[in-house]
């Protein structure tokens, strides 16, 4: 077995510990240690986007991060932002607006979309497009994924 | 008393909302990877190292040791397999030798993966290097490798269809046009990784967790496999993370984790990482093409001679059968009165291509539509009165057997062309062709057909239902089809409020458990809207007519004199509420007669299996469409931008308009995809990019304004008048951007990607 180190975080609001090998990602930790299955493997290389995670209140792609690195930080998954009543609309509008087809971007698309919401609140069509390019989707061509973050945008300001 | 009445209240044509969305937006949604049994192993599998080899020899001796390994096993270990595939000619583990890189050698179960990657590192293979066939063109040649003893010729399959006489409509011809089209490798890349969990129970029972589009076909091959009755498999079908065709075969894959299952006595879980998803999976079919036409000097349409090369890869699946509707473009997209289609299929030693989206049809328009503004250019006709003037009409039967009762073509055409402006611009940007600058603009228009109602590829194209309502009036309706996606779930549950008159939320559809719904063929064809849905509304009609005669009986009026409609038995003349649909129903369950209202019913569709020489009306309604693309073409870099694509599909009806709009913006970004960006690369039978940094797949900030319009010519066999559309709309965007770059640039592409080094290379070689 690899060595093993004990972090502490905060997750999706609550502390905890958890004693983790050194060479396992956030991802496997979230998926495989914790339970915590909304977070999706896509490509284990950070280039799909279906992993991403918020560290600080920041996006990152959970796959490419040591699950060491996440102690003394802030955490937060789908799950999290699931449970945030402020997250409410912009799900809403991943519904209404038929931003969701097989499902399997979907928790990382909703993630990057709220990271992205977050740091403009107003943001423009085009700068929605350009903050959701690194989360690919093989379903929906974008478009409604794309209306939906729009409309919970203008339902912010 | 007040008399309370309810109007109709329809969802057909609403903008709906996926039913299982809110699940999936919160990542509440469990795939097959997010599945864990208790006591279960992970599976791994050894590929091969070598591309064309006899394996000398193979010792598992130290992976077995392993601590924590429970089971390793060679084709030397399971006797009991057997070939899969469409021509049975793939062996699960390889034994005697490698014909391709993905070729599957041994395989492993483990406490968990990483104790599994760790043995199959531990496995010692002997190989000795066969010389390699990767070129189609030469698989035919004199002395060429081998890849199965029992093909010498290297030939997999042939396919030949024939109507009418090419020579006569040669003589007939004042122009005639050849041109070679080369069709490129592509994958599916589904989001979710492919996977399966397998577990016997005591009695030896097989449950299968699978990614499956067909689990009703493939609890047959399973058991053949296992050597049991095929009704003690059950498949489980948990939500999936995209099909697109991928899951319509079995993979090698499935059946080593049944062995492993088997071997230890313990659910067996495999997941592929993303590397071996692009370098294991199926792919769409290359093509090498060649297509000769016809015309005469009016614009009449005389002949069409079509001739394939079809690289089978090491073993064949449904990629090899794509002809069938290759050969259904070339007969059948417009009136051709003489037509000659012949397709071999070659064994090389690259990776085999399966079944995806569009099935041959984005290969076999790129050529055809690409003639067709060829031959208009030439004959100096505008390329969209050309088509009109060969387009099919409604109630027309093709040479082929086809029988269009409803045909939007000509509507398409005409619509696609005005709201984009395809005529005007069309004159416009030739014109500006030699103006000086780098960017270069351009327009361009394919059509396309396609089986819109179902394909009787199998003696039955049908799907079973049953429908029950509980004492509370919500509906539980078990179908055959499978949701992988695409929206079927949501399109069967308003069909059938439709019928019963209930709300969305009274109703929950079960899709995904063998031991539960009845047979459905399987989630292929664009099909499941039209025979899932003609089997649900038959269910639900079959439980209105019993609940409106119970009522009948009870308000002394005529059964066809009431409706049910918001949960309510009215009286349909002025909607006067008789009961609440809920009362009557326990009124039924609870009364000395004590019945439920159960159905079941069973849609086969008014289609013929086609004959030996590929003829009949295969299908029993078609789809159409007309896309127009918009484009610049920087002649620098050869980068193109794709700035509009104008759709217009004959869909039968709108049944769900947020669905629809959905499949045909994704379909279009994959066809767009498959056009400009992504391009499977395979050297000497090796995948150089099986990865998302070096396959690339369109991204958010790429995606064209889409402008969408629907034709409804309202299908009489349909659903509520829909005809399928799921693969549709991939199918045009590649020929129209190769129309669109002659149209800015001068310079005719036939060979796909349009990638910039490409257009670049084109371009130059042009002297443009």
């Amino acid at each position: 077995m690899s060595l093993a180190r004990e972090i502490t975080f905060t997750l999706n609001g609550v502390s905890r510990t958890a004693t983790v090998p050194v060479t396992m990602s956030t991802l496997e930790m979230l998926r495989d240690v914790l339970n915590l299955s909304g977070t999706k493997y896509g490509c284990g290389e950070g280039e799909c986007g279906a992993c991403t995670i918020l560290i600080d209140g920041k996006s990152l792609n959970s796959c490419l991060m040591f699950a060491v690195d996440c102690d003394g930080r802030t955490v937060t998954t789908i799950e999290g932002v699931a449970a945030d009543a402020k997250s409410q609309p912009l799900r809403d509008a991943f519904v209404k607006e038929g931003a969701v087809q097989c499902g399997f971007c979907t928790p990382g698309m909703v993630v990057q979309a709220t990271h992205v919401l977050a740091k403009n609140p107003k943001a423009s069509r085009d700068e929605i497009q350009r903050g959701l390019e690194g989360n690919l989707c093989r379903c929906t061509g974008y478009k409604k994924i794309i209306d939906a973050v729009e409309s919970a945008a203008k339902e912010c300001v | 008393m007040t008399v309370q009445t309810v109007a109709k209240d329809s969802l057909i044509g609403k903008r709906i909302a996926k039913l299982d969305a809110p699940e999936k937006a919160a990542g509440k949604t469990r795939y097959i990877h997010d599945i864990n049994l208790p006591g279960q192993l992970h599976a791994k599998i050894l590929h091969s190292a070598r591309v064309h080899a006899k394996i000398k020899r193979i010792d598992t001796a130290k992976a077995k040791a392993l601590p924590g390994v429970h089971a390793v096993i060679t084709a030397a270990d399971v006797p009991e397999q057997r070939p899969i595939g469409v021509k049975k000619d793939h062996m699960p583990l390889k034994g005697d030798k490698v014909r391709s890189l993905r070729d599957e050698i041994a395989a492993v179960a483990a406490e968990t993966e990483e104790i599994a990657e760790e043995a199959l590192k531990l496995i010692e293979v002997e190989y000795e290097d066969l010389p390699l066939l990767t070129d189609p063109t030469k698989s035919r040649e004199p002395g060429a490798p081998v890849i199965h003893d029992s093909a010498p010729d290297n030939v997999a399959m042939v396919f030949d269809y024939a109507n009418g006489d090419i020579a006569k409509g040669e003589a007939e011809s004042d122009l005639i046009f050849e041109d070679e089209f080369s069709l490129h490798y592509v994958t599916h890349a589904c989001m979710g990784v492919s996977g399966v969990i397998a577990e016997f129970d005591a009695k030896g029972n097989l449950l299968l967790y699978s990614n499956t589009q067909v689990p009703f076909l493939h609890k047959r091959e399973f058991a053949d496999m296992l050597g049991i009755d095929p009704g003690r498999i059950r498949i489980i079908q948990p939500p999936i993370g995209g099909g697109f065709g991928s899951k319509l075969d079995i993979y090698p894959f499935e059946p080593i984790t049944l062995f492993l299952a088997k071997r230890t006595g313990r659910p067996v879980k495999m997941v592929f990482s993303r590397e071996e998803e692009f370098a294991v999976s199926p792919t769409r079919q290359p093509v090498l093409l060649k297509l000769r036409s016809g015309v005469k000097k009016d614009g009449t349409l005389t002949f069409r001679e079509c001739t394939t090369v079809h690289d089978n890869g090491a073993y064949t699946s449904w990629g090899a059968t794509t002809p069938f509707v290759m050969m259904q473009t070339v007969s059948s997209l417009y009136r051709v009165p003489h037509c000659k289609y012949h397709t071999v299929a070659v064994y090389t030693n690259n990776p085999y291509a399966g079944s995806f989206r569009g099935y041959g049809n984005l290969q076999a328009t790129f050529a055809l539509e690409q003639h067709m503004d060829k031959m208009a250019d030439a004959l100096g006709i505008d390329p969209l009165q050309f088509r009109l003037k060969n387009a099919q009409d409604p109630g027309e039967v093709t040479p082929q057997g086809m029988h269009f009762k409803t045909c939007g073509l000509k509507e398409c055409l005409t619509t696609a062309a005005e709201r984009s402006g395809y005529v005007e611009k069309r004159k416009a940007y030739a014109a500006q062709r030699n103006a000086p600058g780098s960017i270069k603009r351009g327009v361009g228009m394919a059509s396309m057909l396609h089986v819109g109602g179902g394909a009787k590829i199998y003696p039955s194209d049908g799907c079973g239902t049953i429908l029950k309502l509980d004492d509370f009036a919500h509906v539980t309706l078990m179908t055959g089809a499978s949701e992988i996606g695409q929206g079927s779930e949501t399109v069967l549950a308003q069909l059938v409020c439709e019928e019963l008159g209930v709300p969305l939320e009274s109703v929950t559809v079960v899709n995904n458990d063998t031991d539960i719904t009845p047979w459905d063929v399987g989630v292929h064809a664009s099909r499941t809207t039209f025979i899932a849905g003609n089997s649900a509304i038959g269910a639900a009609r079959k439980a209105r007519d019993k609940i409106l005669a119970a009522a009948a009986k009870v308000s002394n009026l005529k059964a066809e004199d009431l409706d049910l409609r918001q949960g309510q038995i009215v009286r349909a003349a002025d909607g006067q509420v008789i009961m609440s649909l809920s009362k009557m129903l326990r009124s039924l369950h609870f009364s000395d007669k004590a019945e439920l209202v159960m159905t079941t019913h069973y849609y086969e569709p008014p289609s013929v299996h086609q004959d030996k020489e590929f003829k009949g009306d295969v299908s029993a309604a078609y789809a159409w469409a007309t896309q127009v693309v918009e484009i610049a073409v920087d002649t620098d870099t050869g980068i193109i931008t794709l700035e509009k694509v104008t759709a217009a599909h004959d869909v039968g009806r709108v049944l769900n308009q947020l669905g629809i709009e959905g499949q045909i913006e994704g379909g279009i970004v994959m066809g767009q995809g498959y056009a400009m960006t992504e391009d499977y690369r395979v050297v000497d039978g090796r995948v150089v990019n099986p990865n998302f940094r070096d396959y690339k797949l369109v991204t958010a900030p790429e995606i064209p304004e889409m402008d969408i319009t629907f034709i409804e010519t309202m299908d009489g066999e349909g659903p509520q008048g829909a005809k399928g559309v799921g693969e549709a709309p991939a199918i045009c965007m590649a020929a129209a951007m190769a129309n669109a770059i002659e149209n800015a640039t001068g310079v005719r592409m036939t060979k796909l990607p349009f990638t910039p080094e490409n257009v670049y290379r084109a371009l130059k070689e042009a002297g443009k």
